[in-house]
Parts: C-alpha cells; structure tokens; sequence
C-alpha cells in the first residue's frame, strides 16, 4: 500500500461525505466533483488509464455540469426550511453503515485469499478499441441506441408541456 | 492487507457513504449524487479486480467499468430531467412533499 493510495482515498472518501453531509447543494456538487476526482486517480493509480480519463471526462466534464445546471434550475441551493435530511435519516444511516459492516466484514474476511501484488498488465489504449469493434461490438451499439434514447427522452421529459403557460 | 483489499475497503466505504446520502437527504438531486457515488465504487471494485485479478489482458473488468460510466451517464441525464420536470409541477424538489402520485 503506497502513500498515494491512501491520499487519494482519503481525498475520494472526504469528497464522498461532504457531498452528503453539507448543507449548501453547490457546495455539494463541488465536493462530489472531488470525490470523482478522487476516482479518477484511482483509476490511474490502478494502471486502468482508459476508464480513468474516461471518469474525468464524463463524471467531471458532464455529470457535475448536469448537476449543477439542475440545482440551479430548481433552485435547490436554498436551504429547506425544515433542515436537509428527510425524516427517516436515522434508519438510512443504520442501513448504510450495515451495508458497510457486511462488505467490510467480507473483505477483511477473504483478505487471505485475495491475490497479492501483481504486475502492471501490458493493456494499450489500442487493444482496448480492438476489443470494443471485435468482441464487444454489440454492447458498444446497445451503449449507443441507449444513450440516443436516454438523451432523446431527457430532452422530452424536461421540456415545457403544450399549454404550459410558465 | 493486500493492494486490493484496500482498493476494497474504500470502495465499500464510497458505497456506503454514497447509500447514506440517497437515503437520508430531502433533495431529489442530492439523492442521484448518492446513486452515482455508488456507481463509482462499484466501478472501483471492477477496476480493481481487473488489476488484481488473472488474466487482465482480456479486459473484462475495464469494458464492464467503461460501459457502466456510460450507463451512469444516461441515468444521470434521465434523472437530471426527471427532477426539473417534477420542480416544474410541484414547484419543489424535496422528496418529503413528493407524497402524491396524482399528477
């Protein structure tokens, strides 16, 4: 375990419960683009160069854009009157820190036989497109109608109804 | 404790940080941050194993990583709109007062 690793997962998981924990939506948004960054490096550090800046690209350059146009189109940075957790939080933190306990408790258990250390895998940026147009060629088109739909249907769902006069 | 079992041990943490938050906040939007923290880590655990696992060179964990960004990324764009359709009705975005299913 190098000291990078534990920066950077130090940094993801900050990231992580500050993007739940504060109060302020932008300032969630914000922390969650580190947690993502966080990922990001992760990926690096994992030698998965493709799936790491395909994060950066996706998470950060579109999915925290997304989110931060959304809060701004409904107004979510305003506090609610009645505080930012729901009624229930006490049974969801219980649930989440179960989940947490069982995968932990999973993990720790099989440390055994999990692999030790292994020697970077010798994977160019060029056999991963050779993969995606020969052995994945056909989740590669499904990915491409679902995300046509998916754009295509966020665009119906979020535009103005006929007779919408706002 | 063995590279990958710390690579699991955060990942399982993302997700249980991530499973907290789209349980406990109010805001729809902070709920689908939640969501998509949880899809990281469990994109951190194929990664990971993928790293770790035999026979890398096949890429099995890296193209189930690669493809479900880009599912994550249609979830997030449809659930994006979801949430400003819905402010668009009830003028709001906290769950708690989403408590109709009459339009």
């Amino acid at each position: 375990m190098t000291i990078v690793f534990w920066i950077l997962a130090a940094l993801t998981v900050a990231g992580g419960l500050a993007a739940v924990t504060l109060r302020n939506t932008v300032h969630c948004a914000l922390a969650v683009t580190a947690a993502f960054a966080g990922l990001a490096l992760l990926f690096l550090q994992l030698d998965a160069q493709f799936a790491g800046f395909a994060q950066i690209l996706v998470y950060i350059g579109a999915v925290a854009i997304l989110v931060v146009f959304a809060i701004l189109l409904t107004r979510g940075s305003e506090t609610a009157e009645h505080g930012v957790f729901s009624r229930t939080w006490l049974a969801g933190l219980v649930i989440a820190a179960a989940v947490f306990a069982v995968l932990g408790w999973a993990v720790l258990r099989s440390a055994d036989t999990l692999s030790p250390e292994a020697a970077a895998p010798a994977v160019a940026v060029k056999d991963i497109g050779n993969a995606l147009v020969t052995r994945y060629v056909l989740p590669l088109e499904i990915v491409a109608l679902l995300l046509t739909a998916a754009m295509v249907g966020a665009v119906i769902v979020a535009m103005h109804e006929k007779g919408d006069t706002k | 404790m063995t590279p990958l079992a710390g690579y699991l041990l955060v990942a399982a943490l993302v997700f249980a940080i991530g499973l907290a938050g789209a349980l406990t906040r109010r805001n729809a939007i902070l709920v689908l941050i939640g969501i998509e923290l949880m899809l990281n880590a469990a994109n951190l655990n194929l990664i990971a194993f993928w790293r770790y696992g035999a026979h890398p060179e096949a890429l099995t964990g890296m193209m189930f990583a690669v493809f479900s960004i880009a599912v994550a990324a249609a979830e997030a764009a449809v659930g994006l709109g979801l949430v400003i359709s819905i402010y668009r009705h009830l003028r709001t975005a906290d769950l708690d007062k989403m408590n109709r299913m009459k339009g």
